[in-house]
């Protein structure tokens, strides 16, 4: 059977079980666009391809599928740049097909020619020009195969128009033929190396699991949960990895790092012994990395090698899929360690990070009558309204820090956040996607006043597809986390920090078709949200919050995880 | 720090954009390349690259372990961890009046170089051996004059005879 390239290119989604794409058309696409109708494929028309790239990548996070996104050559590709490297830095399996000027003209600076794979070299796992449609159908199953396996990660294909319009009998590349010699991902974990883990658990007085994001887009959190309570281990994650361990476990020590808990922060750096799982020691979580963690041993889970030894040196490396290396350990305590007592030897450890929990819990001083509402309680109500059954997205700064105390995240892929490139206006779109995963689950995001506008154009995308979405803005008409820094370290120049002339985003909300509510007063938080939660449309939430908050405990950049900045 | 240099032979898929891939990875990362040198092998879809570098253990490890990490990378071999023939060409273009010719020609021979081009007062002196041989012969002829200099770069191999 002939197909066009267009065809061709849709056929393999459909096969490789893609339900929905996010896009934006253009010239060099039309011809995707022209067979789009023809085929079951869902597309969510975005509003700018900043978004579809995110929608794409929350869908993703929250339903552990590859994320799909279709956009134009030229400036549609390099409106996806930022979300390409969002995904790239966070490990998110997506595929992002852009449109290419013809083959011919290619290096011709055509117009709308961009070198999108020159530019999108360096933030994705790996891209593709495709110039032969023979070579279609395999360099898609390819991409497939490589955002999903491995250390997950985007992968860019650039199809050129009249590769897209040429026919070609169309062949679905089987499984032996996707293999690639240069590409052999490791994931089972080498025995040998369980086994000391094993032996060194049984002799740690003071051990702490150290979750990161690789726990969650592995799926390994029931296997590290009962780790965690067999072993009797405390358990911290980072902003990644929220939600791979109930947060109302006692076990529990909340995040650590920059904005960790004390008990988290303090744990690390009395620990005798830290499993570190799917996480890479990023600086915003090491503190000052020449006294982080001085008394304890490494073991190091990652199915990344260059993540192991890149930042701290590390005893016991295991490079291996953290959720074979977690359930193979679990057989091992669970088959060869059946006697040993471990609640009775990490007990009095477990106390002690108890007792710190105690002493510097997460909080925050409630407001007093007629003063503005805190942010902080905001995310607290959020918290107790949907006792956690919902799905978060956060923008990025003190919102985002907030919303990773003081929701207790309870399980994995309901938090989306964008830790490792920080993109401001990730969160909005990122939710949209997650709703299109999850049609009947409450989808919120916690926004601030300034990301919010990185990205709010998608309003429209939300509207016209009923896509419920909540979006709490915390509004405290500063670019908050920056101002923060201006406070603490720069003596209170809050220079291009303030954020004037704001729209009113209730009006806003209403303008694009979907509901607003505004709130000022603390009494009032409660039911409004009740309310924004029980609209059955995209909804805005302006709550007007204290200005000056401050995110605690804070560890400064360059300081050690024991130097911290309480409330 | 142990800066130490390093000789490192890559082989990868011989695909559009793998040349950038590999150089883009140094250049992102801030790590360093001495040389670079890229040829086909014996099988057609594969070239191998030696890269030159320096760095201490800790950077030459993850520079070995990025280098892994591309999708199109089929072997990286550190040739500093293992005996290896080392070879660079280099073409040095000298002046040599008449008066000092006979002093560079004599030159040319103990170092087994070629002279491959001639004028009335220039000799261009083609080459080869290790680093060592090839930074003694510019060492040698710099005192003539040297006009310009070409290098390839090192190309290495691992020798067949280990224990
Ligand atoms: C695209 C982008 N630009 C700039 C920054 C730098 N930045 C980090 S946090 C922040 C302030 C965010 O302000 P807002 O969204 O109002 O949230 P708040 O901190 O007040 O909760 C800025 C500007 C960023 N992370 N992303």
């Amino acid at each position: 059977m002939e197909l066009t390239g267009a065809q061709i290119l849709l056929e393999c989604l459909k096969r490789e079980g893609v339900e929905v794409l996010f896009g934006y058309p253009g010239g060099a696409v039309i011809d995707i666009y022209d067979e789009l109708p023809r085929h079951p494929l869902k597309h969510i028309l975005v509003r700018h391809e900043q978004g579809a790239v995110h929608a794409a990548d929350g869908f993703a996070r929250a339903s552990g599928k590859v994320g799909v996104c279709l956009v134009t050559s030229g400036p549609g590709a390099t409106n996806a740049v930022t979300g390409i490297a969002t995904a790239y830095m966070d490990s998110i399996p997506l595929v992002a097909i852009t449109g290419q000027v013809p083959t011919p003209l290619i290096g011709n600076d055509a117009f709308q020619e961009v070198d999108i794979v020159g530019i999108t070299r360096p933030c994705t796992k790996h891209n593709y020009l495709v110039k032969d449609v023979r070579d279609l159908a395999l360099t898609i199953r390819r991409a497939f195969y490589l955002a999903r396996s491995g250390r997950p990660g985007p992968v860019l294909v650039d199809l050129p128009k009249d590769v897209l319009q040429t026919r070609t009998p169309f062949i679905w590349p089987d499984d032996e033929a996707i293999k690639m010699r240069s590409y052999n991902p490791t994931s089972k974990p080498n025995k040998r190396q369980l086994q000391k883990v094993a032996e060194l658990v049984k002799n740690a007085k003071q051990p702490v699991f150290y979750a990161g994001g690789g726990v969650v887009s592995a799926n390994a959190s029931d296997d590290l949960t009962w780790l965690a309570r067999r072993l009797h281990m405390p358990v911290t994650a980072t902003l990644m990895g929220l939600g791979c361990f109930p947060a109302d476990d006692p076990l529990w020590l909340g995040m650590l790092g920059m904005h960790g808990t004390y008990a988290a922060n303090r744990a690390i750096q009395d620990s005798d012994l830290i499993i570190a799982a799917g996480a890479r020691f990023d600086d915003r979580v090491t503190g000052k990395i020449a006294e982080f963690a001085p008394k304890a041993k490494l073991v190091h889970i990652d199915i990344d090698p260059t993540s192991i030894q890149k930042n701290v040196l590390v005893h016991v490396p295991i490079v291996a899929d953290v959720k074979h290396a977690l359930a193979d350990l679990r057989s091992i305590i669970e088959h060869e360690m059946t006697d040993f007592d471990f609640v009775s030897v990490h007990e009095p450890w477990v106390k002690h990070t108890l007792e710190w929990e105690l002493e510097h819990p997460i909080k925050y001083v409630p407001a007093k009558r007629g003063e503005p509402v805190k942010p902080q309680y905001v995310v607290e109500k959020i918290y107790e309204l949907t006792k956690g059954e919902a799905i978060i997205a956060t923008e990025v700064g003190q919102n985002q820090m907030w919303t990773a105390q003081f929701f207790g995240f309870q399980r994995p892929r309901t938090f989306l956040s964008s830790g490792g490139l920080g993109t401001m206006g990730y969160g909005f779109p990122a939710a949209i996607g997650a709703q299109m995963a999850f049609p009947d689950k409450l989808v919120i995001d916690i926004a601030g006043d300034g990301s919010i506008q990185m990205n709010i154009q998608e309003l429209a995308t939300a509207v016209c597809y009923n896509l419920p979405v909540k979006i709490v803005i915390l509004n405290n008409g500063y670019l908050g986390m920056v101002r923060q820094w201006q406070e603490l370290f720069y003596k209170k120049n809050y220079c291009a920090t303030c954020m004037d002339a704001q729209p009113d985003f209730v009006k806003l909300a209403e303008a694009y078709g979907a509901a607003g509510f505004r709130v000022t007063r603390t009494r009032d938080v409660e039911k409004v949200l009740k309310e924004a939660f029980a609209t059955p449309k995209p909804v805005i939430v302006d709550v007007r919050v204290a200005p000056e908050e401050n995110v605690y405990p804070m560890v400064p950049a360059g300081k050690s995880l024991g130097e911290m900045l309480l409330v | 720090m142990n800066d130490k240099r390093h000789v490192l032979s890559i082989l990868v898929e011989n695909e559009p954009g793998v040349l950038s891939r590999v150089a883009g990875l140094f250049s992102g990362r801030g790590f360093n390349i001495e040389s670079l040198n890229v040829g086909p092998t014996l099988d057609k879809g594969v070239s191998v690259m030696t890269i030159t570098t320096v760095g201490d253990d800790v950077i030459i490890e993850q520079i070995v372990k990025q280098l892994r990490k591309l999708v199109m990378t089929i072997k990286v071999v550190d040739l500093t961890e293992h005996k290896s023939v080392e070879r660079e060409m280099v073409l040095i273009k000298v002046n040599a009046e008449d008066s000092r010719r006979a002093e560079i020609l004599r030159i040319v021979d103990i170092f087994r170089c070629k002279v491959v081009d001639v004028s009335p007062d220039e000799l261009t002196v083609e080459a080869t051996g290790d680093q060592g041989k090839i930074k003694a012969i510019i060492n040698m002829l710099t005192r003539f004059g040297v006009k310009e200099i070409a290098r390839t770069g090192t190309v290495a191999l691992k020798r067949s005879l280990q224990d």
